[in-house]
């Protein structure tokens, strides 16, 4: 397959959200603003990227009955890194995403792509997948984070357009749930025509 | 008094899928029909409450002691996994309709987020081992309470004339939300 097009994929046509809508709990809860999502679609691009490239290169060596333990526990050894490293370095958005950053173990997208891409193609295209999909997933998380700060809090990455408060509601949970339901509907529209 | 307190935040206040945003897959999967929200509702109560009880002994007596608390991501999973696959079998013997219903979504209970994020929570929140069972008993059944009201909105929606881009996943987020904003009237229960 073509690389660029395997990259690709993730952003519009294949994007984990905004068509596929898998890993909906951390895009929910995670994107009170733009910051914040961006923070969690980076920290679960990561995991996607080494936990696709680790898969494809033991896939042939794990026994077929075994596999679904197998890859949760590899996926689980990057979570853990990841967890480790946004401790040491990134204190106050960890404290932001809290439990979120151990539930990437069980974000639907990861062993979603383990199970359709990585065990049945090579090293390099599987850490590319992973790769395309993580940043289409930060993308979506930032665009609905901006959306939901901009429409919330009337500011954008910490920017303050207007001296007012925002629509409380988009930085609350039922902002969440509005907010996703109207982005999936532009793109099924977009996606259409 | 205690345990009141936890009860009413963790059904109403606090309600695992409407203000937390665990466990919202299935959530927007089997809730299309009020009969396999049911089955979801018992497996998952199931596994939460059997998953709180094991994993907060592994963190007590066996992370906490050796001092290796970064594993309890691992760990967790794995009990997690163990206990789906139990379920699974169980389930397989007892109920054949109930077991081809749930299809898919049986071996998915182990990525529901609202199993690994009730033990992670009862970790962070410092509960003791009653306190922690109380809650993640009273989490599923608010799991249960927003999955049967949404489940019975959205029978009721499959008669409802909606645009096409709104089909199907958009405008059951739209409705998750209307019901979020209702249960944010809880909010000063506790």
């Amino acid at each position: 397959m073509n690389q660029w097009k395997n990259f690709s994929k993730g952003f519009l046509k294949e994007n984990p959200i905004l068509v596929l809508v898998l890993g909906t709990c951390p895009t929910l809860a995670t994107t009170s603003s733009a910051i914040n999502g961006i923070g969690m679609g980076l920290a679960t691009t990561f995991v996607l990227f080494s936990s696709n490239a680790a898969i494809a290169s033991v896939a042939r060596i794990i026994p077929d009955k075994v596999r679904i333990p197998a890859y949760i526990i590899i996926i689980a050894t990057f979570v853990t890194i990841v967890d480790l490293l946004m401790k040491a370095y990134t204190g106050d958005l960890y404290d932001k995403l809290g439990i979120f950053i151990p539930l990437i173990v069980v974000n639907c997208i990861v062993l979603g792509r383990a199970e359709a891409f990585a065990n049945k193609n090579s090293v390099g295209a599987s850490a590319i997948d992973g790769l395309g999909m993580g940043l289409g997933f930060t993308m979506a998380l930032g665009v609905l984070g901006g959306l939901r700060e901009l429409l919330g809090a009337f500011s954008l990455l910490d920017y303050k357009f207007v001296d007012r408060d925002g629509i409380l509601l988009f930085i609350l949970a039922p902002g969440a749930f509005i907010t996703l339901g109207y982005l999936i509907a532009l793109v099924n529209k977009i996606n259409k025509k | 008094m205690e345990y009141i307190t936890i009860i009413i935040a963790a059904v109403f206040v606090n309600n695992v899928v409407l203000s937390q945003f665990l466990g919202i897959c299935p959530f927007l999967g089997v809730s299309n029909k009020i009969s396999t929200a049911l089955g979801m509702i018992g497996a998952v109560t199931f596994v939460i409450v059997l998953a709180t009880l094991v994993t907060y002994m592994i963190q007590t007596f066996l992370l906490k002691p050796l001092d290796i608390e970064y594993m309890r991501t691992i760990t967790y999973i794995l009990v997690i996994a163990a206990l789906v696959q139990m379920v699974e079998i169980i389930l397989k013997k007892v109920s054949p309709p109930l077991f081809a219903a749930l299809g898919i979504f049986l071996p998915l209970i182990t990525t529901n987020c609202a199993v690994l994020g009730v033990t992670l929570l009862v970790v962070v929140k410092d509960y003791n081992m009653v306190q922690s069972m109380v809650y993640a008993l009273f989490t599923s059944i608010g799991f249960g309470l927003a999955l049967l009201i949404f489940a019975g909105i959205r029978e009721q929606m499959e008669m409802s004339n909606i645009p096409k881009a709104m089909q199907g996943t958009p405008i059951a987020l739209v409705t998750a939300g209307i019901l979020a904003m209702a249960f944010m009237g809880f909010a000063g229960l506790v």
